[in-house]
């Protein structure tokens, strides 16, 4: 069965992993901009990881016969800095031309500062100037539950289409707030900091399977490019049928993402 | 769908060694010299809040323990990383 790996850091990742992951039946990755795990010197960096994010990973992930998109922001890590967060932010309009680029993201706070804030809103003001799509990183451990909840006022202040939003990482104690609110969520099986497979199926039998997807986010941490299919393994063993997974593991990101003007898949 | 005994042959043996992981960690952290930080506390009130939810899930209820619950965005980040418990 063929499945949508909708958030993996793929720049991060060897060519073998893009092997196992067409192995694995992978058809599409959607690559959102993050943190490179140190900060870029200066905005050029940027300029490189978006022409990667648009020529290099599509072509690369092409000789494996996936679709690779891409979706840019500056991380909320490297926007703790305004001035230099919204010199990288004025490259983005050149880079929407580009035919894989799917929306803003993954935009979102990390320790919940002002200036990460106020960062994010200008990030959500540039889909909304450009109509595009916003994909939403949620901060780590402690920090979570606070920063989920002011990104949902900011998004309610803003007035964003919220099922054209999704706001990622969700784990027990933050996805009912997200998809009560209307916006859909992203379950990351990150093995340490994030959620198992078993969480994950949890929070799907608890919380529904409607606008729902599930990512590996697999990037320079201990991440596993393999998590997607590892848990639809999981729901077989939890006695799942296979239209359920398929819906998890295909339907439900293909509806979320065929809402960007660039997502042109071959239907499969 | 499964019972809940089909869930036990399912998960059990899987929880069972988590559970005395825990059990060991706690031990290990008590037998070695010198003070805890907050992490020390915030685990065992987490351990607390397992035991008793309060009418939420139990992963809640932990993840709610271990979470921070101020709601002003703070003047500047002291640091990138989290610490998996909040510090106050
Ligand atoms: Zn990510």
């Amino acid at each position: 069965m063929g499945y949508i790996e909708p958030h993996a850091h793929m720049v991060s990742r060897t060519t073998d992993d893009y092997k196992a992951m067409a192995m694995a039946g992978c058809e599409i990755i959607c690559e959102p901009a993050f943190w490179a795990g140190f900060d870029r010197s200066s905005p050029q960096g940027f300029y490189d990881y978006f022409r990667q994010l648009t020529e290099y990973e599509p072509a690369r992930s092409a000789k494996f016969g996936i679709d690779h998109y891409c979706w840019l922001c500056i991380n909320p890590k490297e926007a703790e800095d305004p001035g230099f967060a919204r010199e990288v932010m004025a490259m983005i309009p050149d880079f929407l031309t580009a035919p894989t680029v799917l929306g803003i993201g993954e935009i979102g706070l990390n320790k919940n500062t002002k200036n990460e804030l106020a960062i994010f809103e200008e990030h959500v003001a540039l889909a909304q100037k450009y109509d595009l799509p916003i994909l939403i990183h949620t901060p780590h451990l402690e920090d979570k539950l606070k920063g989920t909840k002011l990104i949902i006022d900011s998004l309610k202040n803003a007035g964003v289409d919220r099922g054209r939003v999704i706001i990622d990482h969700v784990e027990e104690h933050t996805a009912g707030l997200v998809l009560d609110e209307g916006f859909w969520a992203g379950m990351t099986l990150y093995p340490e900091s994030k959620c198992t497979p078993a969480r994950a199926i949890d929070m799907l039998e608890t919380f529904g399977m409607e606008n729902v997807w599930m990512n590996s986010a697999c990037d320079w941490g201990i991440s596993d490019p393999l998590a997607v299919p590892k848990c639809l393994q999981e729901m077989k063993r939890r006695q799942h049928n296979k239209a359920t997974i398929e819906k998890v593991s295909y339907a439900n990101p293909m509806a979320f993402l065929g809402q960007s003007k660039n997502f042109r898949p071959v239907e499969s | 769908m499964p019972d809940r005994n089909d869930i036990l042959d399912l998960y059990f043996m899987d929880a069972r060694s988590k559970l005395i992981d825990i059990a060991a960690f706690l031990d290990r952290v008590d037998r070695h010299e010198g003070d805890t930080d907050f992490r020390h506390a915030a685990f065992l009130d987490a351990m607390e809040a397992l035991k008793n939810p309060k009418g939420k899930s139990r992963a809640q209820a932990v993840l709610e323990s271990l979470s921070d619950h101020t709601v002003e965005p703070i003047e500047a980040a002291g640091t990138k990383g989290a610490a998996g418990a909040y510090e106050g």
